[in-house]
């Protein structure tokens, strides 16, 4: 390959302008909720009021009857498959004879304004035989058991701390509800703009559904306000294509805030009980766990998160000797399936909580205990996968503990947990620092066909060079947008470069989850770029591309690029894989399953009052390895999103489940860490390339989730001397 | 149904609008003003913010109709140094809560500099606008992307 072009603007490494800040911030931006179209109407979904219920008959006389009305359908309308899913077949497009959690749709509408449509859902009679349901993941059916076998199942050790943990459900949470647009077409099929993390797979599950050819089925994505995995699965994709078909008019819907708790799968809740044995001086002997996770009603992505959680569930740690067991089972409750972090956030607070109750066993410092047992280049995994990359565990832990101590409080009110709220004077605040690492794949694994597709292409715009990329790859709001631009800058050395509209008329991107879209369709982008202008020195006999200009291997100017150009536009389309996973054996549990490790570092401070379980964090300090910052300020905007959304999981969100049943499906009872939780954060970027990655790159989106929670909850440990072996942490977890 | 007549950045509009509805969905549903988002429809999140009479109102808690002759003016209708700042200092990334926070952030500056205390005010005469004046005057617009740094990064460089 020829080499790199170097000294265009905006190119990798570099921090441009995202390419749709500017309509962000003038309201411009036009998202899946804002979509319009000539003679639309509106859906909107029954959903089902039990978590169990057989469904004796759907009655919808009285809602077809309502001035307005276009359609009212259930599953006998579904012309196609009658089920989707990720990974298993088992979803429900609608409701088919009973219903298994709470908000499962059950039938949808169509009407001309949107009000119109809930009235109309709400005058269906649906005659429920209600059924007793399970909502303890143990009592469930199970879904998928990982095992993981490495070393003597029957070591001791001198010291041995044994914990049980628990992780509650976590949402999303994305501001921007549910939403899109279906366009019945003249080909008999479907045209949907649809806010998604993956549009062909959409694509193909909606397809399916319908009884139409993929290509009757064409996605285009629509603005979408925040994703964090709760996009990976299906919501009203079908719905609205289905109403669009049988009423010959566009159908837009738009889920509100209590329906969107309702419209996407959650974080795994999970029950973890852990053994680790360690020598006197602090060296892992042995680690035993069980991992239980509720998968809820519906399989969605559980497979794939219990194996995250079992294969990363020791943490970033040598251990020779691994018993692991994790699990997830059916139940009642909600399905559970991506959110960022997946599977490696719930096991993380656990074998982060047991290494510092490790560390207190051996009256050792926290930090030193980690770095006794940090995994390092050629560590081996428990699955027998040796560690290719860079490892930087140690130094991670040694950056966030070298950093200054966060600065003391003034005793001013304004700055107690609680703020001006708090009725104390301070007498009962204590400060506490608390540590977390974690570790987390990076892309799809256990040998799924991971691949992404891009075409580029190069022409004249107005006489000058210009590059048109155009994948399938879903802007989350994370700024791949403006990645994929600065690398195709950096590969054919032009400035001007535009991404097209993400759509399915060119081939899959995979999905905006597991942090791989930079590595991913990064890497296709430039795989394509490459293609390109291997061609364009082709035409010349050129040998490498500088300044605009084509060189000859001597150095000397063949030619001008626009010139070259001028003969015809350049474009290429190449499908990228990363080097191959491969499945964990089903006994042992033993495979190289991943293709990439990335790792981060937390150190929490907080104040706690300890009479009112009032926690303030106060500062957090984090180190995250990210091997080639591609755009380093998108990077840090990664870590103190993902920082806070883990600091949300340590202390105040959780999905509050009663047998079944959602309790807070709002944001004034779901509660999200505002500008006044998040502290004032530190982050050390460090660089080191990944050999086999594009740029030596490391996925970024999901490490800072892992390790902020366990080192929050450290934390708060320190100030108040609590087991605090639940998060999220309540006051009355602390004053208790 | 009664007409409303509303004043939206300098300009008048009218919609046949029931009387419950509220000035967000008057905006985005009856008028196509879509800048202005909505995040939750019950006041704890703040996508919805937009200034009336320069003052910045939660629009789902507001009925269209108490706002007959107010001066309203939605994303759409500003242009503000803050605009570009947010993007300078990556004050967002998927840009939902976004036109809100700068719609909040345009209120909080004036309301700032008319004297109004925060909690976080220390003394009552006018004084810089802090980090944690900042923190404590935004609390009510949520960004779950967690942009918050940039936010108050950018809304810091304008106001200073
Ligand atoms: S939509 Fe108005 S505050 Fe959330
Ligand atoms: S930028 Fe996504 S919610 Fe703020």
């Amino acid at each position: 390959m020829t080499t790199v072009e170097a000294g265009v603007a905006g190119g990798v490494g570099t921090s441009p302008k995202r390419p749709d800040g500017g309509l962000k911030v003038r309201g411009e931006f036009a998202f899946s909720s804002d979509l319009w179209a000539d003679d639309m109407l509106w859906g909107a979904t029954l959903r089902s009021p039990h978590p169990h219920a057989r469904i004796r008959g759907i009655d919808i006389t009285a809602a077809v009857a309502l001035p307005g009305v276009y359609a009212v359908l259930t599953h006998e309308d579904v012309p196609g498959a009658k089920r989707y899913g990720l990974e298993i077949v088992d979803q429900p497009v609608l409701a088919m004879g009973e219903v298994k959690y709470q908000g499962e749709p059950v039938a949808v509408v169509a009407a001309d304004h949107p009000e119109t449509a809930r009235r109309a859902a709400a005058r269906i009679v649906v005659d429920y035989e209600v059924l007793p349901a399970v909502t303890e993941a143990s009592l469930g059916v199970l879904l998928r058991h990982v095992p993981i076998r490495t070393g003597d199942p029957d070591a001791t050790a001198d010291v041995v701390v044994t914990g049980e943990y628990q992780v509650g459900m976590q949402d999303q949470a994305f501001l921007g509800p549910e939403s899109g647009l279906a366009v019945p077409a003249e080909d008999g099929g479907v045209d949907l703009y649809i806010a998604t993390q993956w549009l062909h797979v959409d694509q193909k599950q909606v397809a399916d559904c319908l009884g139409l050819p993929a290509e009757k089925v064409r996605l285009t994505l629509a603005g979408v306000g925040g994703a964090f995995g709760a996009r990976e699965d299906l919501s009203m994709q079908v719905h609205a294509s289905l109403l669009a078909l049988h009423t010959g008019r566009p159908v837009k819907m738009v889920y509100g805030r209590e329906e969107s708790f309702f419209g996407h799968v959650h974080r795994h809740p999970a029950t973890m009980w852990y053994e680790h044995g360690a020598t006197r001086d602090g060296k892992l002997v042995y680690v035993k766990a069980k991992i239980v996770l509720d998968g809820g009603a519906y399989a969605s992505s559980s497979t794939a998160v219990a194996a995250n959680a079992a294969t990363l569930g020791i943490g970033p740690y040598e251990v020779p000797n691994v018993v692991m067991d994790a699990s997830v089972y059916y139940t009642n409750n909600p399905p559970c399936g991506a959110m960022r972090g997946f599977g490696a956030v719930q096991a993380c607070f656990a074998y982060e909580s047991q290494m510092d109750k490790l560390a207190s066993a051996l009256g050792l410092d926290p930090v030193e205990v980690r770095l006794r047992n940090a995994m390092t280049t050629g560590s081996r995994m428990p699955t027998g996968q040796i560690v290719e990359g860079p490892a930087p565990v140690a130094d991670l832990l040694i950056r966030v503990r070298s950093a200054p101590p966060a600065p003391e409080g003034s005793g001013d009110l304004r700055e107690m947990p609680g703020g001006v709220s708090n009725t104390t004077h301070g007498e009962g605040v204590v400060r506490g620092i608390g540590y977390g690492i974690g570790i987390k794949n990076v892309a799809f694994s256990e040998g799924f066909d991971d691949y992404a597709t891009a075409r580029v292409r190069l022409e004249l715009i107005g006489g000058e060079p210009a590059v048109l990329v155009h994948t399938a790859a879903a802007e989350v709001g994370q700024g791949l947008v403006t990645v994929q631009a600065q690398i195709a800058r950096t590969e054919l050395g032009v400035e001007r470069v535009t991404v097209a509209t993400a759509d399915t008329s060119v081939g899959s991107a995979g999905s905006s989850s597991a942090s791989r879209q930079t590595y991913m369709t990064g890497g296709a982008v430039r795989a394509a770029c490459q293609a390109v202008r291997a061609a364009l020195l082709a035409r010349v006999g050129g040998a490498r591309l500088d300044g605009g200009k084509v060189l000859s291997d001597s150095g000397a100017v063949i030619a001008d690029l626009a010139s070259v150009i001028g003969d015809g536009p350049i474009e290429e389309t190449v499908e990228w894989r990363h080097r191959p996973t491969y499945p964990l054996d089903p006994v042992t549990g033993q495979g190289n399953a991943h293709v990439q490790y990335a790792f981060a570092a937390h150190r929490a401070t907080v104040d706690v009052d300890v009479e009112l379980g009032l926690v303030r964090v106060v500062e957090i300090v984090t180190a995250q390895d990210v091997g080639k910052a591609v755009n380093p300020l998108a990077v840090e905007g990664q870590i103190h999103g993902g920082t806070a959304q883990g600091l949300g999981l340590a202390l105040m969100e959780e999905i509050q489940m009663v047998d079944g049943i959602v309790r807070n499906p709002s944001f004034t009872d779901y509660l999200i860490p505002t500008i006044l939780d998040m502290p004032p954060m530190k982050v050390d970027v460090l660089e080191m390339a990944d050999p086999h990655s594009p740029y030596g790159l490391r996925g970024v989106g999901e490490p800072p989730t892992i390790s902020s929670t366990p080192a929050v909850v450290a934390a708060v440990r320190a100030a108040t001397g609590k087991a605090l072996t639940r998060v999220p942490v309540r006051p009355e977890h602390i004053v208790g | 149904m009664p007409e409303l007549r509303l004043r939206i950045n300098g300009e008048d509009h009218k919609a046949d609008v029931a009387p419950q509805v509220s000035l967000l969905d008057v905006l985005r549903e009856h008028l196509w003003l879509t800048g202005t988002k909505k995040g939750c429809d019950q006041g704890a999140c703040g996508a919805c913010t937009v200034l009336v009479d320069g003052r910045r109102i939660v629009s789902c808690l507001a009925l269209a109709v108490q706002y007959e002759g107010r001066e309203i003016t939605t994303i759409e209708g500003v242009d503000h140094p803050l605009q570009e700042a947010f993007v300078r200092h990556d004050g967002l990334q998927c840009g939902y809560c976004t036109p809100g926070q700068i719609c909040s952030a345009i209120g909080m500056l004036s309301e700032h500099a008319a004297g109004a205390p925060s909690a976080a005010t220390e003394a009552l005469a006018p004084e810089a606008l802090t980090p944690a004046e900042i923190r404590e005057r935004m609390s009510g617009n949520i960004c779950r992307c967690g942009a918050y740094n940039g936010i108050a990064e950018a809304i810091q460089e304008v106001a200073s």
